[in-house]
């Protein structure tokens, strides 16, 4: 009885050895550092999405407006670059291939705004019901993407703040000298201008 | 906008708050906005829906909670304060935290009369169901031309039915619900018996061991208090009791769809 609960102590020194360095946050980094590569694959999962979607919105438009050949192509164009620049969560502390990213993404989206603009121009186009399914759904794509985004941008603070701030940057110099802080979007010129309309 | 340019006509004193105001605005929107509190399922704060409509929806939103655990929320506002919609109902949604925590599947109709903007806002777990497409479609066919007339209570009323059928015809989202909801109530959690044989563990530890004691009192509560603080985030844990109507920690990812008229 009495070796048992000497044992029972032992393991529970240990139990709370754990415990309080996690309570002294030993653990924060790679949990912040998870969870921003989670909400980066949510941001990279809604673009994903929003590149689905527009060959389907490029038939319908297609069929209604075949003039507008140089709109429609400059938006396939788009998507081609757009899904081909992929960033994987290790890439994350990279700024120049997260830029990347950001200008093959706003790219697309300055595409996708003329296309929006000129549909206008086409009553046919505008009354048709896959259309305007399509035009719901891309821009309840568009809100997604605003979301994950921000959450992403407020995840990536909260890490790089625990990287530089006490008792975070203890750890981070010590057993997480590979950390780096992550590269911040940045609300960029082309995202905030609105689409040019074309006559 | 307006607030802001004709506050800045005030002089050089106002046009520096006014532009303080805008600094604030833009760096921290989440803190800044005054959002109506949770009080009920029906958030009237614009005050536009009638006494007997308002009870009516109440009752379906219940009934629908009853049978899913889907939440479904109607919030009316006075003004977005300078907020795009979009972001407003995100963050609105997040901070009620509507639908079960696990499931996400709350649903917030949101309407702004000043503004005239309208939002079907979707909890992730339903956006499968309540498609943005969808969603549009009840905005423009049911709520948007009744509004239009100044009716924001029929106009609500008959976007409360819209969602409720588009959420209950789903066969596979429904008919599995009731039975999941009952097997859940009826076993035991594997994990639930490994914590109550942990729980007493940890009392029998206590009362048979002072150094346990010490320990305890002097690095557990410690760290429980410094982490206590940073636990805000979502309120959960479903109904409150006493007849008061809370969210159960639901998010929201932004589906669903606006519409203004």
């Amino acid at each position: 009885m009495v070796v048992s609960m000497a044992r029972i102590r032992g393991v529970l020194a240990v139990i709370l050895l754990g415990l309080t360095v996690a309570g002294c946050g030993y653990n924060t980094i790679p949990t912040l550092e998870e969870q921003a590569k989670a909400k980066w694959s949510d941001v990279q999962n809604n673009y994903q999405r929003r590149a689905d979607l527009i060959p389907n919105l490029v038939a319908t438009v297609q069929g209604y407006a075949k003039q507008e050949r140089e709109v429609l192509t400059s938006v396939i164009e788009a998507r081609a670059k757009a899904t081909s620049v992929k960033i994987d969560a290790s890439q994350l502390t990279d700024p120049e291939k997260v830029k990347q990213f950001q200008d093959a993404q706003n790219q697309l989206s300055g595409a996708l705004g003329r296309l929006i603009a000129v549909s206008e121009n086409y009553p046919d186009l505008k009354s048709n019901q896959n259309f305007l399914a399509l035009q719901s759904q891309l821009e309840g794509t568009e809100n997604r993407i605003a979301v994950a985004r921000r959450d992403y941008i407020e995840s990536v603070r909260a890490y790089n703040t625990e990287l530089r701030t006490f008792p975070g940057v203890l750890w981070a110099s010590t057993f997480f000298r590979s950390n780096k802080p992550m590269a911040e979007f940045t609300a960029s010129e082309g995202s905030a201008k609105p689409p040019q309309v074309k006559f | 906008m307006d607030a802001v340019s004709i506050l800045s006509a005030g002089g050089g004193r106002k046009r520096l708050a006014a532009a303080l105001m805008v600094a604030l605005f833009a760096i921290a929107p989440a803190f800044a906005i005054n959002f109506p509190a949770l009080t009920g399922r029906v958030v009237d704060q614009a005050n536009v829906i009638q006494l007997d409509t308002r009870s009516a929806i109440e009752q379906k939103s219940a009934d629908l909670e009853e049978k899913s655990g889907i939440q479904l929320v109607v919030a009316t506002v006075n003004s977005l304060e300078g907020q795009e919609i979009e972001p407003y109902a995100n963050e609105l949604f997040r901070k009620w935290g509507l639908g079960e925590k696990q499931k996400n599947n709350g649903v917030l109709l949101l309407v702004a009369p000043n503004e005239r903007r309208v939002r079907i806002e979707v909890g992730y777990g339903l956006e499968g169901t309540l498609t943005d497409a969808l969603s549009k479609v009840i905005i423009s066919n049911a709520m948007a031309p009744r509004f239009k007339a100044g009716n924001f209570g029929e106009g609500i009323s008959r976007g409360i039915d819209d969602i409720i059928t588009v959420l209950t015809t789903d066969a596979s989202e429904w008919q599995q619900r009731p039975s999941l909801r009952l097997d859940h109530q009826q076993t035991v959690d594997p994990a639930d018996w490994i914590l109550l044989a942990a729980l007493f563990g940890f009392f029998i530890l206590f009362i048979v061991s002072p150094t346990f004691r010490w320990l305890f009192f002097n690095i557990v509560l410690n760290v429980l208090a410094s982490s206590g603080s940073s636990r805000g985030g979502y309120s959960g844990g479903g109904y409150s009791g006493g007849g008061g109507f809370s969210g159960g920690g639901g998010s929201s990812g932004g589906g669903g769809a606006s519409g203004s008229w």
